[in-house]
């Protein structure tokens, strides 16, 4: 009895809700005809596109950065990289490493003046990374119908110039690698194996990052800045790396889910991939100075189990959609109740 | 000069925070006219009984006081702080409670304001009268003239310095008709020497004219100066209640720290030195509330060093300054190598080591495990605890070796913890303490400085902690630079013991020295006046 209680009360009671409420959706699935299979495969795809950008809130959640609520800048890296890959005309996982390699310096920049910004508002950084992320998505509206890209694929055909709203990426890099040694079983059932093995291995340069003598400090600097300092640790230096590490994670993370999506979505898109990212860590059982892998990937496998099986089953169940509804309550809801607990941090 | 009744009894006052006693039995009497020193060291219980006469909600809090107060012969129980106003009683703090948007004037009658009611007053009360501004600058006059100084009743208290802010406050207090009684709490304590000198013309004034005074003050010339009777207190007991006549700055300084303990003699064992290991010139450091102005000093190879004064002083900026946290200036040099200052990293990779006041704040990460709290400064400025991988290409945290380090201390200094991988927090004061101890010196350093080791743990963790200091001077030879406000503890275990007054070195004294040249040096006496004296 003991360790269950106190095994709810390290779990949170949120998560459980979430965790029974998700399996309630899984078990009613077959009544509503609803194939458990094909939804299984779903929540799998959806996790691996989804769990780098959650996976790019750790670094600055363990600096004490909170959380990144200015991951726009990592995705505008992302989608840069993307586009160019796109504008150079390379194909299949040559164009998406290349994607990534080209989003690199791109992430290393923003990131770098961002964490500079951020240092200047300790205290305030949530807030501040909010507008900062706005205001650059906006600036890049603008941009991405000056930049002078002009692959057909990409730009409005009528004008010949500036990027189009949805770009896709079928001729390019589509599935590159969720069709890497994937598992097919049966009619409905695919295991994406590359693009969970890609995931993995993410997860585990945090790991190991987390784990060096920079992490180290990173983490101390999260835990209590004052002592870092004390033990010769430059504070915004740290904190500055956690930045770029997220922003880069971010850029890598929006590449992963494009080539899994099929879409590059540019000008105010980005504004949708923010706060999913951030409610699924935060479900995930991570405070707001302490996260780890199990809470990102717990985390995301909750969150995004539950948008895959809720339009399936409640829709079928009610016939309204509901999907979205319930999206907004459960990301905004579970990031209200993070913050709120903000206070439980021991100083 | 004592004449008339007593305006004002504390008869067997007592009182405790949670078992611990800070007051016991004290009992005096303030007269008519009279000007009451009250002196004493920081602890001495001089704020707790202010808090008492002016029944601040802490005093009723943890549990209320035994003993009784009485005002003109009869006995009072405040319920507030405005009672005790209300009762003639006035407070000068040592911050100013003045509003800087505000004139002389505005801040004097503040909430005394003569008015004349309107007729909205019929319906929105009180609240909409109108000031009647020519009767508040003639009130404020009258109480300006009355302290005999020069303040221009127009000018913001945000434009004017100090003394004149000081002086407001006073006139504050006495252009409240009633007020009879009046105690200032360190009022001299940002004032220049000429402005103290007219202030102290101006208390003796208001004593002409019948108003009773509790003058608070470590700068004990002062009180002598002006004082008609002198109490001392110390941990809480009233130890000497006397007329000021025929005492000197000796006797009272010596009334004032003048503590013997018992066994505490065995420990001086006078050694002597010839190297150097620390140099410090014309140092200057910038930490709030303790500011260091100028100070010199040179510490031994192998010594323990004393660094002692009264709070606010500057005794903690200096390891501070000197380790980098706080902006400095100045010249250091360890071994004869200048230390960079405002360079934390640099500091401990030269190989002095700090263990900082601040426990909870700046010691400890007590969100982690006790392995993360000893092991972290040693694998960032020695690289401990820390493996290559893949050819140097990067490092990894050697767990292992981090829990063999902590487990080391954890024998070593007797930490009482489950395990080593305990969350800091978790931990007693004392324990947390040996936590910041393990942590300094598992970075081997030639020269530590340990800021108030024993603030805030009980009896027998002090004693644990100054001997765990002890024993790592003697069995490693590690020159120990500790700063504190228990001038026993200094006594008991440096070899030499600088005192540290607004911010300078007042004087460096060893440990043998009679107490009260300690208890001068604290209180802004200069050297060559406790040679005279």
């Amino acid at each position: 009895m003991r360790n269950i209680k106190t095994f709810i009360q390290d779990f949170g009671w949120p998560r459980i809700i979430i965790f029974l409420f998700l399996v309630g959706l899984f078990i009613m699935a077959p009544f509503v005809q609803v194939r458990l299979d094909a939804s299984i495969s779903d929540v799998l795809n959806r996790f691996g596109q989804n769990a780098i950008m959650v996976l790019a809130m750790v670094p600055m959640i363990q600096s004490g950065c909170g959380l990144n609520f200015g991951l726009a800048l990592g995705l505008v890296s992302g989608l840069l990289g993307a586009t160019l890959s796109l504008q150079l005309e390379l194909h299949g996982m040559i164009g998406f490493l290349s994607a990534i390699v080209l989003a690199m310096p791109f992430s290393i920049l923003f990131g770098w003046i961002y964490g500079k910004l951020l240092n200047r508002v300790k205290g305030e950084e949530m807030t501040i990374a909010m507008y900062v992320g706005f205001s650059f998505i906006m600036f890049m509206c603008i941009m991405w119908l000056v930049l002078p890209y002009d692959n057909p694929t990409m730009v409005w055909g009528y004008a010949g110039k500036g990027l189009r709203t949805t770009i896709s990426v079928e001729n390019y890099w589509l599935h590159v690698l969720n069709n890497f040694l994937a598992i097919k079983i049966g009619e409905f059932f695919i295991f994406p194996t590359g693009l969970l093995l890609f995931v993995a291995l993410f997860a585990f340069f945090m790991w190991v990052f987390l784990r060096t003598k920079t992490g180290t400090a990173m983490t101390a600097v999260g835990s209590n800045p004052d002592f870092a300092r004390a033990s010769g640790v430059d504070v915004d230096k740290m904190r500055t790396i956690s930045v770029i590490v997220s922003t880069f994670l971010g850029a890598v993370g929006i590449i992963v889910y494009e080539q899994s999506f099929g879409f590059i979505q540019l000008y105010t898109a980005p504004n949708a991939m923010v706060f999913p990212a951030v409610a699924a860590i935060l479900i995930g059982g991570a405070s707001i100075n302490k996260a780890s892998m199990v809470n990102v990937v717990v985390g995301t496998i909750l969150f995004q189990g539950l948008l895959t099986m809720t339009p399936s089953v409640i829709n079928s169940l009610l016939h309204t959609d509901m999907s979205e509804v319930i999206r907004i309550i459960v990301s905004n809801g579970m990031i209200l109740y993070a913050l709120t607990r903000k206070m439980k941090v021991s100083k | 000069m004592i004449n008339g009744s007593s305006l004002l009894s504390i008869e067997h006052v007592s009182k405790d925070f949670y078992g611990n006693i800070v007051l016991h039995d004290v009992s005096f009497d303030l007269h008519e006219g009279e000007i009451l020193g009250l002196v004493g060291e920081n602890g001495a219980g001089k704020t707790t009984l202010m808090h008492i006469l002016f029944s601040m909600p802490v005093i009723a809090e943890t549990g209320g006081f035994q003993g009784s107060i009485k005002i003109e012969g009869t006995e009072v129980h405040f319920e507030s702080p405005f009672d005790a106003l209300d009762a003639g009683l006035g407070m000068v703090h040592q911050e100013f409670s003045l509003i800087p948007g505000f004139t002389t004037t505005e801040n004097i009658v503040l909430n005394r304001e003569p008015m004349r009611p309107t007729v909205l007053n019929d319906v929105f009360g009180d609240r909409m009268s109108v000031l009647l501004r020519d009767k508040m600058r003639e009130r404020a006059e009258k109480a300006i003239n009355k302290l005999g100084v020069n303040l221009d009743p127009d000018m913001l208290v945000s434009e004017m310095p100090v003394g004149h802010k000081q002086f407001t406050e006073i006139a504050r207090e006495i252009d409240r008709e009633q007020t009879r009684i009046l105690i200032l709490d360190e009022p001299t304590a940002v004032l220049t020497e000429s402005e103290a000198e007219v202030l102290l013309q101006t208390l003796k004034r208001l004593a002409s004219e019948g108003i009773g005074i509790i003058f608070i003050s470590h700068r004990l010339q002062e009180v002598l100066s002006i004082a008609d009777r002198i109490v001392v207190l110390r941990d809480g007991h009233l130890v000497k209640d006397t007329p000021n006549q025929n005492i000197n700055l000796r006797d009272v300084a010596s009334w004032m720290v003048g503590r013997t303990i018992a066994g505490e003699e065995d420990r001086y064992q006078l050694r002597s030195f010839v190297d150097i290991a620390l140099n410090v010139r014309n140092l200057w450091v910038d930490m709030p509330g303790e500011t260091v102005r100028d100070v010199s000093f040179d510490v031994h190879k192998g010594e323990i060093f004393g660094i002692g004064g009264l709070a606010g002083q500057g005794k903690l900026g200096i390891p501070n300054g000197i380790m980098g946290l706080f902006p400095a200036g100045g010249e250091v040099l360890l071994d004869g190598k200048p230390v960079p200052l405002n360079n934390p990293a640099m500091a401990l990779a030269m190989g002095m080591g700090f263990v900082s006041e601040d426990r909870r704040g700046v010691g400890l990460l007590l969100d982690e495990s006790l392995e993360w709290n000893i092991a972290f400064t040693a694998l960032q400025i020695h690289n401990q605890c820390l493996k290559r991988m893949l050819a140097g290409l990067f490092t990894q945290r050697d767990e292992k070796a981090m829990e063999e380090l902590c487990q080391e201390y954890v024998k070593l200094l007797d930490i009482k913890c489950t395990s080593t991988k305990q969350k800091a927090k978790e931990l007693s004061g004392g324990n947390q303490q040996k936590i910041c101890l393990a942590k300094a010196f598992a970075i081997k350093p030639q020269l530590l400085f340990v800021s108030e080791p024993t603030r805030g743990i009980d009896v027998g963790a002090k004693k644990l902690v100054l001997d765990a200091l002890h024993h790592y001077n003697r069995d490693f030879g590690t020159t120990i630079v500790m700063v504190s406000s228990e001038l026993i503890e200094l006594r008991s275990i440096c070899d030499r013991i600088a005192i540290v007054d607004e911010g300078r070195i007042a004087g460096i004294l060893p440990p043998t020295a009679d107490i009260s040249e300690f208890g001068l040096l604290m209180s802004g006496a200069a050297m060559e006046e406790a040679v005279n004296a």
